[in-house]
Protein backbone atom coordinates (compact mmCIF):
# COMPACT_ATOMS: atom_id res chain seq x y z
CA UNK A 1 0.00 0.00 0.00
CA UNK A 2 1.13 3.49 -0.82
CA UNK A 3 -0.44 6.75 0.25
CA UNK A 4 0.32 10.23 -1.12
CA UNK A 5 3.46 8.77 -2.67
CA UNK A 6 4.71 7.49 0.65
CA UNK A 7 5.44 3.82 1.11
CA UNK A 8 5.32 2.24 4.55
CA UNK A 9 8.34 0.65 6.11
CA UNK A 10 8.08 -3.04 6.70
CA UNK A 11 10.15 -3.43 9.84
CA UNK A 12 12.21 -6.61 10.12
CA UNK A 13 11.12 -8.00 13.46
CA UNK A 14 12.37 -10.89 15.55
CA UNK A 15 11.03 -12.06 18.90
CA UNK A 16 13.25 -13.68 21.53
CA UNK A 17 12.33 -15.32 24.79
CA UNK A 18 14.40 -15.39 27.94
CA UNK A 19 13.31 -16.31 31.50
CA UNK A 20 9.57 -15.89 31.62
CA UNK A 21 6.32 -17.67 30.96
CA UNK A 22 6.14 -16.69 27.28
CA UNK A 23 2.71 -15.27 28.02
CA UNK A 24 3.59 -11.97 26.39
CA UNK A 25 4.54 -13.75 23.18
CA UNK A 26 1.25 -15.58 23.42
CA UNK A 27 -0.47 -12.20 23.66
CA UNK A 28 1.14 -11.30 20.34
CA UNK A 29 -0.62 -14.19 18.62
CA UNK A 30 -3.79 -13.83 20.67
CA UNK A 31 -5.58 -10.92 19.05
CA UNK A 32 -6.89 -12.97 16.14
CA UNK A 33 -9.04 -10.30 14.53
CA UNK A 34 -5.98 -8.29 13.54
CA UNK A 35 -3.34 -11.03 13.58
CA UNK A 36 -3.11 -11.37 9.80
CA UNK A 37 -2.83 -7.59 9.39
CA UNK A 38 -0.24 -7.45 12.16
CA UNK A 39 1.87 -10.15 10.53
CA UNK A 40 1.47 -8.48 7.12
CA UNK A 41 2.75 -5.19 8.49
CA UNK A 42 6.03 -6.71 9.63
CA UNK A 43 8.75 -8.75 8.01
CA UNK A 44 9.09 -11.59 10.48
CA UNK A 45 12.65 -12.77 11.00
CA UNK A 46 12.29 -15.09 13.95
CA UNK A 47 9.62 -15.95 16.46
CA UNK A 48 9.43 -19.51 17.64
CA UNK A 49 5.87 -19.27 18.91
CA UNK A 50 4.54 -18.24 15.52
CA UNK A 51 6.97 -19.18 12.78
CA UNK A 52 9.81 -21.53 11.80
CA UNK A 53 11.76 -18.65 10.23
CA UNK A 54 15.15 -18.01 11.81
CA UNK A 55 17.23 -15.15 10.46
CA UNK A 56 19.89 -12.96 12.02
CA UNK A 57 19.04 -10.00 9.80
CA UNK A 58 16.51 -7.99 11.81
CA UNK A 59 16.00 -4.36 12.75
CA UNK A 60 13.65 -4.71 15.71
CA UNK A 61 14.28 -7.23 18.46
CA UNK A 62 11.44 -7.84 20.90
CA UNK A 63 12.88 -9.32 24.07
CA UNK A 64 10.62 -11.23 26.39
CA UNK A 65 11.59 -12.44 29.87
CA UNK A 66 14.17 -11.51 32.48
CA UNK A 67 17.84 -12.41 32.50
CA UNK A 68 18.81 -15.07 35.02
CA UNK A 69 21.85 -16.93 33.64
CA UNK A 70 25.24 -16.07 32.19
CA UNK A 71 24.46 -17.69 28.83
CA UNK A 72 21.40 -15.46 28.61
CA UNK A 73 23.62 -12.41 29.01
CA UNK A 74 25.82 -13.56 26.10
CA UNK A 75 22.80 -14.30 23.92
CA UNK A 76 21.24 -10.93 24.73
CA UNK A 77 24.44 -9.06 23.93
CA UNK A 78 24.59 -10.79 20.56
CA UNK A 79 20.99 -9.81 19.80
CA UNK A 80 21.79 -6.24 20.79
CA UNK A 81 24.65 -6.14 18.31
CA UNK A 82 22.30 -7.20 15.48
CA UNK A 83 19.30 -5.06 16.35
CA UNK A 84 18.81 -1.42 15.45
CA UNK A 85 16.02 -1.13 17.98
CA UNK A 86 15.76 -3.34 21.04
CA UNK A 87 12.42 -3.51 22.79
CA UNK A 88 11.84 -4.95 26.27
CA UNK A 89 8.53 -6.76 26.04
CA UNK A 90 6.54 -7.27 29.24
CA UNK A 91 7.17 -6.73 32.93
CA UNK A 92 9.87 -9.43 33.19
CA UNK A 93 11.96 -7.82 30.47
CA UNK A 94 11.27 -4.29 31.72
CA UNK A 95 11.63 -4.74 35.48
CA UNK A 96 12.58 -8.35 36.17
CA UNK A 97 8.89 -9.11 36.74
CA UNK A 98 7.64 -11.75 39.14
CA UNK A 99 11.01 -13.52 38.80
CA UNK A 100 12.90 -10.75 40.56
CA UNK A 101 11.16 -11.62 43.84
CA UNK A 102 13.81 -14.34 44.03
CA UNK A 103 16.45 -11.66 44.56
CA UNK A 104 15.54 -11.05 48.19
CA UNK A 105 16.25 -14.70 49.05
CA UNK A 106 19.51 -16.55 49.38
CA UNK A 107 20.17 -17.90 45.87
CA UNK A 108 21.20 -21.36 47.05
CA UNK A 109 18.11 -21.74 49.20
CA UNK A 110 15.88 -20.53 46.40
CA UNK A 111 17.48 -23.00 44.02
CA UNK A 112 16.98 -25.84 46.48
CA UNK A 113 13.36 -24.86 47.14
CA UNK A 114 12.54 -25.11 43.44
CA UNK A 115 14.84 -27.80 42.13
CA UNK A 116 15.50 -29.85 45.27
CA UNK A 117 18.67 -31.93 44.96
CA UNK A 118 18.99 -31.20 41.23
CA UNK A 119 20.13 -27.57 41.32
CA UNK A 120 20.20 -25.49 38.12
CA UNK A 121 22.46 -22.64 37.22
CA UNK A 122 20.83 -19.42 38.32
CA UNK A 123 21.88 -15.87 39.07
CA UNK A 124 20.20 -12.78 40.46
CA UNK A 125 17.36 -11.75 38.17
CA UNK A 126 18.06 -8.76 35.94
CA UNK A 127 15.87 -6.63 33.76
CA UNK A 128 17.00 -6.37 30.13
CA UNK A 129 18.11 -2.78 30.68
CA UNK A 130 20.51 -3.95 33.39
CA UNK A 131 22.41 -5.91 30.73
CA UNK A 132 22.13 -4.02 27.44
CA UNK A 133 20.80 -0.69 26.20
CA UNK A 134 17.02 -0.77 25.78
CA UNK A 135 15.38 1.58 23.26
CA UNK A 136 11.78 1.04 24.21
CA UNK A 137 9.92 -0.65 27.04
CA UNK A 138 6.47 -2.19 26.70
CA UNK A 139 5.54 -3.09 30.27
CA UNK A 140 2.62 -5.22 31.43
CA UNK A 141 1.93 -8.71 32.66
CA UNK A 142 0.99 -9.62 30.08
CA UNK A 143 1.58 -6.87 27.55
CA UNK A 144 -1.29 -5.21 25.75
CA UNK A 145 -1.27 -6.29 22.13
CA UNK A 146 -2.98 -3.05 21.16
CA UNK A 147 0.05 -1.17 22.44
CA UNK A 148 2.42 -3.36 20.42
CA UNK A 149 0.28 -2.78 17.35
CA UNK A 150 0.45 0.97 17.80
CA UNK A 151 4.24 0.71 18.00
CA UNK A 152 4.32 -1.30 14.78
CA UNK A 153 2.10 1.34 13.14
CA UNK A 154 4.54 3.93 14.37
CA UNK A 155 7.44 2.05 12.81
CA UNK A 156 5.58 1.39 9.54
CA UNK A 157 4.02 4.78 8.87
CA UNK A 158 5.50 7.09 11.45
CA UNK A 159 2.15 7.39 13.22
CA UNK A 160 2.62 9.19 16.54
CA UNK A 161 3.00 6.86 19.46
CA UNK A 162 2.97 7.62 23.16
CA UNK A 163 2.11 5.97 26.45
CA UNK A 164 -0.49 7.48 28.74
CA UNK A 165 1.19 9.52 31.47
CA UNK A 166 -1.82 9.20 33.73
CA UNK A 167 -2.56 6.44 36.24
CA UNK A 168 -4.91 3.45 35.92
CA UNK A 169 -7.71 5.33 37.77
CA UNK A 170 -8.66 7.13 34.56
CA UNK A 171 -9.29 3.83 32.80
CA UNK A 172 -11.22 2.38 35.75
CA UNK A 173 -13.45 5.42 35.77
CA UNK A 174 -13.89 5.30 32.00
CA UNK A 175 -15.19 1.75 32.26
CA UNK A 176 -17.34 2.51 35.33
CA UNK A 177 -15.47 0.27 37.72
CA UNK A 178 -16.28 0.90 41.38
CA UNK A 179 -13.09 1.94 43.16
CA UNK A 180 -11.26 -0.95 44.80
CA UNK A 181 -10.57 1.19 47.88
CA UNK A 182 -14.32 1.83 48.12
CA UNK A 183 -14.70 -1.94 48.39
CA UNK A 184 -11.96 -2.12 51.01
CA UNK A 185 -9.32 -3.58 48.70
CA UNK A 186 -5.72 -2.51 48.16
CA UNK A 187 -4.95 -1.12 44.70
CA UNK A 188 -1.86 0.42 43.08
CA UNK A 189 -4.02 2.00 40.39
CA UNK A 190 -3.45 5.61 41.53
CA UNK A 191 0.32 5.35 40.94
CA UNK A 192 0.51 2.83 38.10
CA UNK A 193 0.78 3.78 34.43
CA UNK A 194 -2.47 3.30 32.50
CA UNK A 195 -2.67 1.75 29.05
CA UNK A 196 -3.88 -1.69 30.08
CA UNK A 197 -7.53 -0.57 30.18
CA UNK A 198 -7.72 -1.61 33.84
CA UNK A 199 -8.87 -5.23 33.47
CA UNK A 200 -7.86 -6.31 37.00
CA UNK A 201 -10.04 -3.87 38.98
CA UNK A 202 -12.90 -4.57 36.54
CA UNK A 203 -12.52 -8.22 37.52
CA UNK A 204 -12.53 -7.37 41.22
CA UNK A 205 -8.77 -7.47 41.82
CA UNK A 206 -6.89 -4.36 42.90
CA UNK A 207 -4.03 -3.25 40.64
CA UNK A 208 -0.65 -4.94 41.28
CA UNK A 209 1.33 -2.39 39.31
CA UNK A 210 2.58 -4.63 36.48
CA UNK A 211 3.09 -1.63 34.20
CA UNK A 212 5.24 0.26 36.67
CA UNK A 213 4.77 3.85 37.76
CA UNK A 214 2.70 6.50 36.00
CA UNK A 215 4.58 9.69 35.25
CA UNK A 216 5.24 11.79 38.35
CA UNK A 217 3.16 9.68 40.74
CA UNK A 218 2.27 11.17 44.11
CA UNK A 219 3.76 8.44 46.30
CA UNK A 220 3.55 10.41 49.52
CA UNK A 221 -0.17 11.02 49.21
CA UNK A 222 -0.76 7.46 48.05
CA UNK A 223 1.05 5.98 51.05
CA UNK A 224 -0.90 8.23 53.39
CA UNK A 225 -4.17 7.07 51.80
CA UNK A 226 -3.19 3.39 52.10
CA UNK A 227 -2.23 3.91 55.75
CA UNK A 228 -5.47 5.74 56.57
CA UNK A 229 -7.41 2.89 55.05
CA UNK A 230 -5.71 0.38 57.26
CA UNK A 231 -3.14 -1.17 54.93
CA UNK A 232 0.18 -1.90 56.57
CA UNK A 233 3.52 -0.77 55.19
CA UNK A 234 4.40 -4.41 54.61
CA UNK A 235 1.26 -4.93 52.52
CA UNK A 236 1.98 -1.89 50.40
CA UNK A 237 5.61 -2.83 49.90
CA UNK A 238 4.71 -6.39 48.96
CA UNK A 239 2.59 -4.99 46.16
CA UNK A 240 5.20 -2.51 45.06
CA UNK A 241 7.84 -5.24 44.90
CA UNK A 242 5.70 -7.81 43.14
CA UNK A 243 6.57 -7.00 39.53
CA UNK A 244 9.65 -4.93 40.26
CA UNK A 245 8.39 -1.82 38.52
CA UNK A 246 8.49 0.34 41.63
CA UNK A 247 12.12 -0.08 42.62
CA UNK A 248 12.41 3.70 42.88
CA UNK A 249 10.23 3.76 45.97
CA UNK A 250 9.10 1.94 49.09
CA UNK A 251 6.48 2.89 51.67
CA UNK A 252 7.85 3.84 55.08
CA UNK B 1 -45.76 24.43 33.52
CA UNK B 2 -48.31 21.64 33.70
CA UNK B 3 -48.58 19.70 36.98
CA UNK B 4 -50.13 16.26 37.31
CA UNK B 5 -50.11 13.40 39.75
CA UNK B 6 -49.75 9.69 39.03
CA UNK B 7 -50.15 6.67 41.25
CA UNK B 8 -46.79 5.01 41.84
CA UNK B 9 -47.78 1.70 40.33
CA UNK B 10 -48.52 3.51 37.05
CA UNK B 11 -44.91 4.63 36.71
CA UNK B 12 -43.90 0.99 36.73
CA UNK B 13 -46.54 0.33 34.09
CA UNK B 14 -45.15 3.17 32.00
CA UNK B 15 -41.79 1.43 31.79
CA UNK B 16 -42.84 -2.19 31.72
CA UNK B 17 -45.61 -1.72 29.16
CA UNK B 18 -45.40 1.54 27.24
CA UNK B 19 -41.62 2.00 27.10
CA UNK B 20 -40.63 -1.63 26.86
CA UNK B 21 -39.26 -1.27 23.33
CA UNK B 22 -37.07 1.72 24.11
CA UNK B 23 -33.69 1.59 25.82
CA UNK B 24 -34.31 2.66 29.43
CA UNK B 25 -31.54 3.70 31.79
CA UNK B 26 -31.88 4.20 35.52
CA UNK B 27 -30.12 3.95 38.90
CA UNK B 28 -29.15 0.32 39.44
CA UNK B 29 -27.22 -1.03 42.39
CA UNK B 30 -23.84 -2.35 41.22
CA UNK B 31 -21.96 -2.96 44.46
CA UNK B 32 -21.92 -2.50 48.20
CA UNK B 33 -19.25 -0.25 49.64
CA UNK B 34 -16.97 -1.23 52.48
CA UNK B 35 -19.21 0.63 54.94
CA UNK B 36 -22.30 -1.21 53.79
CA UNK B 37 -23.82 1.42 51.51
CA UNK B 38 -25.36 0.54 48.18
CA UNK B 39 -23.44 1.85 45.16
CA UNK B 40 -25.63 2.94 42.25
CA UNK B 41 -24.89 3.67 38.61
CA UNK B 42 -27.11 4.80 35.72
CA UNK B 43 -27.39 1.60 33.69
CA UNK B 44 -29.78 0.11 31.13
CA UNK B 45 -32.60 -1.95 32.64
CA UNK B 46 -35.23 -4.34 31.28
CA UNK B 47 -37.73 -4.24 34.12
CA UNK B 48 -38.60 -1.33 36.40
CA UNK B 49 -37.90 -3.55 39.43
CA UNK B 50 -34.19 -3.49 38.60
CA UNK B 51 -33.86 0.19 39.48
CA UNK B 52 -34.31 2.15 42.68
CA UNK B 53 -35.64 5.69 42.44
CA UNK B 54 -34.92 6.16 46.15
CA UNK B 55 -31.19 5.97 45.47
CA UNK B 56 -29.22 8.63 47.29
CA UNK B 57 -26.82 9.47 44.46
CA UNK B 58 -25.19 7.54 41.66
CA UNK B 59 -21.45 6.89 41.74
CA UNK B 60 -21.06 8.23 38.19
CA UNK B 61 -23.11 11.02 36.70
CA UNK B 62 -25.47 10.61 33.76
CA UNK B 63 -23.01 12.64 31.67
CA UNK B 64 -21.80 9.53 29.90
CA UNK B 65 -25.08 9.23 27.97
CA UNK B 66 -24.42 12.65 26.42
CA UNK B 67 -20.65 12.93 26.50
CA UNK B 68 -19.31 9.38 26.45
CA UNK B 69 -15.77 8.87 27.71
CA UNK B 70 -14.81 7.73 24.21
CA UNK B 71 -16.59 8.65 21.04
CA UNK B 72 -15.63 8.18 17.40
CA UNK B 73 -16.11 11.55 15.74
CA UNK B 74 -15.44 10.39 12.23
CA UNK B 75 -14.10 7.45 10.30
CA UNK B 76 -11.86 7.79 7.26
CA UNK B 77 -11.68 5.03 4.67
CA UNK B 78 -8.65 5.01 2.40
CA UNK B 79 -9.05 3.57 -1.06
CA UNK B 80 -7.45 4.01 -4.47
CA UNK B 81 -5.18 6.77 -3.25
CA UNK B 82 -8.17 8.73 -2.00
CA UNK B 83 -10.28 8.73 1.12
CA UNK B 84 -13.84 9.26 2.26
CA UNK B 85 -15.18 10.40 5.57
CA UNK B 86 -18.04 8.90 7.51
CA UNK B 87 -19.76 10.63 10.42
CA UNK B 88 -22.37 8.99 12.60
CA UNK B 89 -24.48 10.68 15.25
CA UNK B 90 -26.23 8.62 17.86
CA UNK B 91 -29.93 8.90 17.09
CA UNK B 92 -31.47 5.94 18.90
CA UNK B 93 -34.09 6.93 21.43
CA UNK B 94 -33.29 6.47 25.07
CA UNK B 95 -35.15 7.11 28.30
CA UNK B 96 -33.11 8.25 31.26
CA UNK B 97 -34.91 8.03 34.59
CA UNK B 98 -33.97 8.89 38.17
CA UNK B 99 -31.92 12.03 37.59
CA UNK B 100 -31.73 14.28 40.61
CA UNK B 101 -31.76 18.09 40.47
CA UNK B 102 -27.94 18.15 40.35
CA UNK B 103 -27.95 15.82 37.34
CA UNK B 104 -30.53 17.82 35.44
CA UNK B 105 -28.92 21.15 36.23
CA UNK B 106 -25.68 19.63 34.98
CA UNK B 107 -27.40 18.86 31.66
CA UNK B 108 -28.72 22.42 31.51
CA UNK B 109 -25.14 23.66 31.91
CA UNK B 110 -23.84 21.24 29.28
CA UNK B 111 -26.63 22.48 26.98
CA UNK B 112 -25.23 25.98 27.31
CA UNK B 113 -21.81 24.78 26.20
CA UNK B 114 -22.69 22.16 23.59
CA UNK B 115 -26.16 23.06 22.31
CA UNK B 116 -26.63 26.78 22.70
CA UNK B 117 -23.17 28.32 22.46
CA UNK B 118 -21.49 29.66 19.34
CA UNK B 119 -20.39 26.25 18.10
CA UNK B 120 -23.03 23.66 18.95
CA UNK B 121 -21.87 20.06 18.94
CA UNK B 122 -24.01 17.89 16.68
CA UNK B 123 -22.80 14.83 18.57
CA UNK B 124 -24.12 16.21 21.85
CA UNK B 125 -27.32 17.63 20.40
CA UNK B 126 -28.26 14.41 18.71
CA UNK B 127 -27.90 12.49 21.97
CA UNK B 128 -29.63 15.16 24.01
CA UNK B 129 -32.61 15.54 21.69
CA UNK B 130 -33.11 11.81 21.46
CA UNK B 131 -32.99 11.27 25.21
CA UNK B 132 -36.19 11.49 27.20
CA UNK B 133 -35.31 12.69 30.70
CA UNK B 134 -37.38 11.79 33.75
CA UNK B 135 -36.01 13.39 36.89
CA UNK B 136 -36.93 12.95 40.51
CA UNK B 137 -36.51 15.29 43.45
CA UNK B 138 -34.41 14.16 46.39
CA UNK B 139 -36.44 13.27 49.44
CA UNK B 140 -33.85 14.96 51.61
CA UNK B 141 -30.44 16.49 50.89
CA UNK B 142 -27.72 13.87 50.53
CA UNK B 143 -25.12 13.76 53.28
CA UNK B 144 -22.39 15.60 51.39
CA UNK B 145 -24.14 17.50 48.62
CA UNK B 146 -24.06 21.29 48.54
CA UNK B 147 -26.25 21.83 45.48
CA UNK B 148 -28.23 24.51 47.32
CA UNK B 149 -25.07 26.64 47.57
CA UNK B 150 -24.62 26.68 43.80
CA UNK B 151 -28.28 27.05 42.89
CA UNK B 152 -28.62 23.49 41.62
CA UNK B 153 -31.06 22.17 44.24
CA UNK B 154 -34.09 23.25 42.24
CA UNK B 155 -34.92 22.41 38.64
CA UNK B 156 -37.12 24.51 36.42
CA UNK B 157 -36.31 23.10 32.98
CA UNK B 158 -34.06 20.67 31.15
CA UNK B 159 -36.30 17.60 31.64
CA UNK B 160 -39.34 16.00 30.06
CA UNK B 161 -40.93 14.86 33.30
CA UNK B 162 -39.91 15.59 36.87
CA UNK B 163 -41.26 13.68 39.83
CA UNK B 164 -41.56 14.23 43.54
CA UNK B 165 -42.61 11.48 45.87
CA UNK B 166 -45.60 12.77 47.88
CA UNK B 167 -46.48 9.54 49.65
CA UNK B 168 -48.71 7.23 47.67
CA UNK B 169 -48.34 9.26 44.49
CA UNK B 170 -45.80 11.07 42.39
CA UNK B 171 -46.30 14.76 41.81
CA UNK B 172 -45.22 15.35 38.20
CA UNK B 173 -43.90 18.49 36.56
CA UNK B 174 -44.29 18.29 32.79
CA UNK B 175 -41.39 19.93 31.02
CA UNK B 176 -42.13 19.26 27.35
CA UNK B 177 -44.82 18.31 24.81
CA UNK B 178 -43.40 14.87 24.43
CA UNK B 179 -43.38 14.62 28.23
CA UNK B 180 -47.11 15.21 28.31
CA UNK B 181 -47.71 12.73 25.49
CA UNK B 182 -45.83 10.02 27.34
CA UNK B 183 -47.49 10.85 30.64
CA UNK B 184 -50.93 10.65 29.04
CA UNK B 185 -50.36 6.96 28.36
CA UNK B 186 -50.85 6.25 32.06
CA UNK B 187 -53.83 8.55 32.69
CA UNK B 188 -52.45 11.19 35.06
CA UNK B 189 -54.85 13.16 37.20
CA UNK B 190 -55.02 16.89 37.75
CA UNK B 191 -53.55 17.99 41.05
CA UNK B 192 -55.83 18.52 44.02
CA UNK B 193 -55.31 21.43 46.45
CA UNK B 194 -54.07 18.90 49.04
CA UNK B 195 -51.56 17.46 46.64
CA UNK B 196 -50.29 20.93 45.80
CA UNK B 197 -49.89 21.63 49.49
CA UNK B 198 -48.21 18.32 50.13
CA UNK B 199 -45.77 18.94 47.24
CA UNK B 200 -44.88 22.42 48.45
CA UNK B 201 -44.46 21.23 52.03
CA UNK B 202 -42.12 18.43 50.94
CA UNK B 203 -40.15 20.83 48.77
CA UNK B 204 -39.86 23.31 51.62
CA UNK B 205 -38.62 20.63 54.01
CA UNK B 206 -36.06 19.51 51.43
CA UNK B 207 -34.75 23.03 50.86
CA UNK B 208 -34.50 23.65 54.60
CA UNK B 209 -32.57 20.46 55.21
CA UNK B 210 -29.16 21.44 53.83
CA UNK B 211 -26.24 21.22 56.21
CA UNK B 212 -23.37 21.69 53.78
CA UNK B 213 -23.28 25.26 52.63
CA UNK B 214 -20.65 27.45 51.08
CA UNK B 215 -21.12 30.93 49.73
CA UNK B 216 -20.08 31.26 46.13
CA UNK B 217 -21.36 34.70 45.10
CA UNK B 218 -18.02 36.35 45.70
CA UNK B 219 -15.95 33.29 44.84
CA UNK B 220 -14.74 34.50 41.40
CA UNK B 221 -13.25 37.55 43.14
CA UNK B 222 -11.79 35.49 45.96
CA UNK B 223 -10.21 33.13 43.45
CA UNK B 224 -8.64 36.04 41.61
CA UNK B 225 -7.20 37.54 44.78
CA UNK B 226 -6.03 34.19 46.16
CA UNK B 227 -4.21 33.01 43.05
CA UNK B 228 -0.99 32.63 45.05
CA UNK B 229 -2.64 31.28 48.20
CA UNK B 230 -0.78 28.52 50.11
CA UNK B 231 -4.14 26.73 50.20
CA UNK B 232 -3.44 25.47 46.67
CA UNK B 233 -0.22 23.82 47.73
CA UNK B 234 -1.86 22.29 50.79
CA UNK B 235 -4.50 20.54 48.67
CA UNK B 236 -2.26 20.10 45.63
CA UNK B 237 0.19 18.06 47.71
CA UNK B 238 -2.59 15.57 48.38
CA UNK B 239 -3.73 15.35 44.75
CA UNK B 240 -2.96 12.04 43.02
CA UNK B 241 -3.47 13.64 39.60
CA UNK B 242 -5.64 10.64 38.77
CA UNK B 243 -8.47 12.52 37.09
CA UNK B 244 -11.17 10.66 39.02
CA UNK B 245 -12.86 13.95 39.98
CA UNK B 246 -13.36 15.00 36.39
CA UNK B 247 -14.45 11.53 35.30
CA UNK B 248 -17.33 11.36 37.79
CA UNK B 249 -18.19 15.08 37.49
CA UNK B 250 -21.53 15.65 35.76
CA UNK B 251 -20.25 18.79 34.01
CA UNK B 252 -16.52 18.25 33.32
CA UNK B 253 -16.33 18.09 29.55
CA UNK B 254 -12.69 18.70 28.59
CA UNK B 255 -11.39 16.24 26.03
CA UNK B 256 -8.57 15.28 23.75
CA UNK B 257 -8.79 14.07 20.16
CA UNK B 258 -6.51 11.50 18.58
CA UNK B 259 -6.30 9.74 15.24
CA UNK B 260 -6.19 6.00 15.34
CA UNK B 261 -5.31 4.00 12.28
CA UNK B 262 -6.38 0.39 11.83
CA UNK B 263 -3.80 -2.39 11.71
CA UNK B 264 -4.54 -3.01 8.01
CA UNK B 265 -3.87 0.71 7.35
CA UNK B 266 -7.14 1.02 5.43
CA UNK B 267 -9.16 2.94 7.97
CA UNK B 268 -8.59 5.70 10.45
CA UNK B 269 -10.74 7.02 13.25
CA UNK B 270 -10.78 10.40 14.91
CA UNK B 271 -11.50 9.55 18.52
CA UNK B 272 -12.52 11.91 21.26
CA UNK B 273 -11.58 10.98 24.82
CA UNK B 274 -12.73 12.89 27.88
CA UNK B 275 -9.69 14.10 29.78
CA UNK B 276 -9.02 15.81 33.08
CA UNK B 277 -7.23 19.05 33.82
CA UNK B 278 -5.56 17.31 36.76
CA UNK B 279 -3.69 14.87 34.54
CA UNK B 280 -0.01 15.67 34.13
CA UNK B 281 0.01 16.42 30.42
CA UNK B 282 -3.27 18.35 30.22
CA UNK B 283 -1.46 21.60 29.41
CA UNK B 284 1.41 20.02 27.50
CA UNK B 285 1.94 21.66 24.12
CA UNK B 286 4.05 21.03 21.03
CA UNK B 287 7.71 20.93 21.91
CA UNK B 288 6.77 19.18 25.17
CA UNK B 289 6.42 22.39 27.14
CA UNK B 290 4.04 21.91 30.04
CA UNK B 291 2.24 25.02 31.21
CA UNK B 292 1.05 23.28 34.38
CA UNK B 293 3.70 20.86 35.56
CA UNK B 294 2.79 21.20 39.26
CA UNK B 295 -0.11 19.30 40.83
CA UNK B 296 -1.25 22.31 42.78
CA UNK B 297 -1.48 24.40 39.61
CA UNK B 298 -3.58 21.81 37.86
CA UNK B 299 -5.87 21.42 40.86
CA UNK B 300 -6.21 25.17 41.13
CA UNK B 301 -7.22 25.54 37.51
CA UNK B 302 -9.91 22.91 37.96
CA UNK B 303 -11.44 25.13 40.64
CA UNK B 304 -10.94 28.17 38.45
CA UNK B 305 -12.91 26.62 35.61
CA UNK B 306 -15.67 25.46 37.93
CA UNK B 307 -16.09 28.67 39.86
CA UNK B 308 -14.54 31.48 37.87
CA UNK B 309 -14.09 30.82 34.14
CA UNK B 310 -17.53 29.32 33.71
CA UNK B 311 -19.11 32.18 35.67
CA UNK B 312 -17.45 34.61 33.31
CA UNK B 313 -18.85 32.80 30.27
CA UNK B 314 -22.27 31.79 31.50
CA UNK B 315 -23.02 33.79 34.65
CA UNK B 316 -23.12 30.79 36.95
CA UNK B 317 -20.68 28.23 38.36
CA UNK B 318 -20.10 25.02 36.43
CA UNK B 319 -20.28 23.02 39.66
CA UNK B 320 -23.69 21.58 40.63
CA UNK B 321 -22.66 20.69 44.17
CA UNK B 322 -23.15 16.92 43.97
CA UNK B 323 -19.75 16.24 45.57
CA UNK B 324 -19.21 13.18 43.38
CA UNK B 325 -15.65 14.47 42.96
CA UNK B 326 -15.23 14.59 46.73
CA UNK B 327 -16.51 11.03 47.08
CA UNK B 328 -14.34 9.71 44.27
CA UNK B 329 -11.22 11.44 45.59
CA UNK B 330 -9.11 9.03 47.62
CA UNK B 331 -7.23 12.02 49.04
CA UNK B 332 -10.51 13.52 50.23
CA UNK B 333 -10.13 16.72 48.24
CA UNK B 334 -13.65 18.12 48.11
CA UNK B 335 -15.08 21.49 47.06
CA UNK B 336 -16.63 22.40 50.41
CA UNK B 337 -13.34 22.02 52.27
CA UNK B 338 -11.14 23.57 49.58
CA UNK B 339 -13.41 26.59 49.09
CA UNK B 340 -13.96 27.08 52.83
CA UNK B 341 -10.20 26.93 53.32
CA UNK B 342 -9.70 29.54 50.65
CA UNK B 343 -12.37 31.82 52.07
CA UNK B 344 -10.85 31.61 55.53
CA UNK B 345 -7.40 32.48 54.19
CA UNK B 346 -7.05 35.85 55.88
Amino acid sequence: MEYLGIKPNKPKVAVFDFSGCEGCELQLVNKEDTLIDFLSAIDLRGWREASSVINDDYDIALIEGSITRDDEIKRLEKIRSHAKVLVALGSCACFGGVNQMKNVFDLKKANQEVYGDKPKETAKVKAVKDVVKVDLEIPGCPISKAEVESIIRHLAWGMPFSYPVYPVCVECKQRFTTCMFEKGLMCLGPITMAGCNAPCPAGGLGCWGCRGPAKDPNYESFFAIARERGFSTAEVNERLNFFGGFQEVNAK
Amino acid sequence: MIFKTIVKEDLKKLFNVHLKDVECVGPKQVATSNDGKAVYQFLPFESFDEINLNHEKTEYSAKTYFLPFRETLSTFNFKNGDWDQEIKYRKQQRVLVGLHPCDINALVKLDKVFAKDLFPSPYYRSRRENTFVIGIDCDKPCTDGFCASVGADVVTHGFDLFLRDIGDKYFVKVGSDRGLNVLNKISPTDISPEERKSYRKKTKEFLAGFKNTIRVENLPNTLDIEFESPVWKKWGDKCLSCGSCAMVCPTCYCYGVSEQISMDFKKSEKVKQLYSCNLLDFAMVAGAHNFRPARETRLKYRYYHQHRGFVESFGEPKCVGCNRCGRACLANINPVDVISDLQMEL
